[in-house]
């Protein structure tokens, strides 16, 4: 199995900014939270290697913190949509044509009617903007996302020989789910996880962005670029970095996807070859 | 055709029904009574309960499910509980501006994305697919709105070409409500262009190792006739899919663009709604846009299964 360059390169993006947002729970230049109006509006220097905002705060500091925002609300809600999407992916592929399949599918396409901002909208309008509530909404929306690519995946495999035997060997319909569909399924689960992923940081950026998402003091790199916008004439510095680091991090997982899918699904490899 | 169009209304119907449910119940279950809340802490008992009886709160939540979409159906939004307007006019102000910067930003994704798709596919694996490529990752991977704070620094700061925000109207000036739409246009379309470039691309790339590509090739065209002349038109069919599908996303995505530009659409609109609690107007706000992207797919379907007879049979 050949290791693609996208894979490495989105690989290295993705962990630069998971490393930053760990190493923030130990340490930053500066703390975020000090506001030193003196120091305010500077440009990239020795002392502030990405400049400060408004308030005088370290923006390097700032966005190891942000990532932290970011990568947690993406990481919450994708695993939310793993975690409910997978199981009625598996059920419905299990049972198709009944229902119970009926019933999932079609309650997958009236959230997937709900476009995701506007979903995000509607939950903040009624539960207030925060963080949390970024992720219910991004979780709501993840669920159908992995409950429809599972049961793709696994209706295929339901007429493959392998779990013919299982059946015949007596094992019931969950369990052949689990240990059978399931393991084969998962590198289509893998590759969507790393799609919703970088979708995630987007949605927690735009969210934060428009005041839906993480609220003040919670650093974010949506906050940030909001911030900015008043400033951006002034100081083009504040508004430059967290696109920067959204548009990457992005990127990375974006290329990580695009390898991780040319890695695991042995047609394209056949394809290539 | 008929049976699969009677299957399909049947389930526009349900998926409309379910969705307008779903939305007064998140909206019916949000904290704090909204009478009390427009007329502040210090209210009197029973001028809320007027308001109360005024804004139709006092009826069941059934009577007043049937009065909001039996109004929705007629174009009755209801009104506004902080600006006492009719919710449609409101609406119908804000499409003024949301609607044509969505129809903008689809021709520049398209306007983009045909001319770069064909020339990457035409060139297949070749320094210039290589670098229409990433380009395209690029250009999924940029955040919308913070790419228009850039074009803003740089078109409108810097350069003064393009106004930085606000929207003068059509009334005023044709032109210059186009000027003022075209940077936020830009902003919007970007994403869009990169995903349709690719899926221009990789459909085009299917065509090429069709049976009917090589009879063409047979018959003497060489490959860039062939391309013009059989395959682009049969690529286009997953590109038009994929069109249709794309402006509801640009219709949505317009809501947080609107608030980089200031534009006066219905992002501000539904943004300004939420932090007055004027919830009627998110609930119908939300609804609209719901209905119209249900309504687009619904006609992707039929469109595809018009094109495509082997649809019709799968459902």
């Amino acid at each position: 199995m050949k290791i693609s360059r996208s894979l490495l390169i989105g690989a290295a993006l993705t962990s630069v900014f998971t490393a930053a947002a760990l190493l923030s729970f130990l340490w930053t230049p500066y703390d975020v939270t000090v506001l030193s109006i003196p120091d305010r509006l500077q440009g990239p220097s020795a002392t502030h290697w990405l400049g400060t905002d408004h308030f005088g705060r370290d923006i390097f500091s700032m966005i190891m913190v942000g990532a932290r925002t970011s990568l947690a609300v993406a990481l919450v809600a994708v695993t939310i949509g793993l975690i409910l999407g997978v199981p009625l992916g598996l059920a419905a592929a299990a049972r198709k044509g009944s229902w119970l399949d009926e019933i999932i599918m079609r309650g997958n396409d009236i959230i997937f009617s709900f476009p995701l901002l506007v979903l995000a909208i509607l939950l903040t309008a009624v539960l207030g903007p925060s963080a949390t509530n970024a992720i219910i909404a991004f979780g709501i929306f993840n669920i159908p996302v992995f409950a429809r690519i599972v049961r793709s995946g696994a209706l295929s495999l339901w007429s493959r020989e392998f779990i013919m035997a299982a059946r015949v060997a007596g094992k019931g319909t969950t369990r052949i789910s689990f240990e059978h569909i399931l393991p084969n399924v998962a590198n289509l689960m893998v590759v969507q996880g790393t799609v919703q992923f970088s979708l995630g940081i987007q949605v927690e950026a735009a969210l934060s962005f428009v005041g839906l998402g993480a609220q003040p003091p919670t650093p974010s790199w949506g906050r940030m670029l909001a911030d900015a916008q008043t400033m951006v004439a002034i100081a083009p510095h504040m508004a430059l970095v967290p696109g920067l680091a959204i548009l990457l991090t992005v990127l990375g997982l974006n290329l990580m996807g695009d390898g991780l899918r040319d890695m695991l699904d042995p047609r394209i490899r056949v394809e290539r070859a | 055709m008929l049976r699969y169009t009677l299957k399909r209304l049947l389930s526009l119907a349900i998926s409309l029904i379910v969705a307008s449910l779903l939305i007064f119940s998140i909206i019916e279950v949000a904290p704090g009574d909204v009478a009390s809340f427009m007329m502040g802490m210090n209210a009197q008992p029973d001028t809320v309960a007027a308001l109360r009886a005024e804004l139709g709160l006092d009826q069941t939540k059934v009577a007043r499910y049937f009065s909001w979409i039996g109004g929705m159906v007629t174009g009755d939004f209801g009104t506004s509980y902080t600006y006492r307007a009719p919710v449609a006019q409101m609406v119908a102000d804000r499409l003024w501006v949301s609607l044509p910067l969505a129809v903008y930003a689809l021709l520049l994704s398209i306007l983009i994305a045909f001319p770069a798709g064909i020339f990457a596919a035409a060139r297949r694996g070749r320094a210039a697919d290589v670098t229409v490529m990433g380009a395209t990752q690029l250009g999924v991977a940029i955040p919308g709105f913070w790419f228009a704070m850039m074009l803003v620094l740089l078109f409108a700061i810097r350069l003064r070409w393009f106004p930085a925000g606000g929207f003068p109207g059509w009334d005023e000036s044709i032109w210059l409500s186009l000027k003022a739409l075209t940077l936020p246009a830009i902003a919007l379309s970007l994403p869009q262009a990169a995903i349709l470039t690719r899926v221009m691309r990789s459909s085009l790339l299917d065509m090429l190792g069709e049976d009917f590509m090589r009879t063409a090739r047979a018959k003497g065209l060489s490959a860039r006739q062939a391309l013009w002349r059989h395959g682009i038109r049969n690529a286009l069919i997953p590109v038009l899919t994929i069109i249709g599908m794309q402006f509801a996303v640009l219709l949505t995505g317009a809501i947080i663009i609107e608030q980089v530009f200031y534009l006066p659409g219905l992002g501000r609109l539904i943004f300004q709604a939420i932090t007055q609690r004027d919830l009627i107007v998110v609930e119908s706000v939300v609804m609209l846009l719901v209905f119209t992207v249900i309504m687009l797919n619904f006609v992707i379907d039929l469109a595809y299964a018009a094109i495509d007879p082997r649809l019709r049979l799968r459902t």
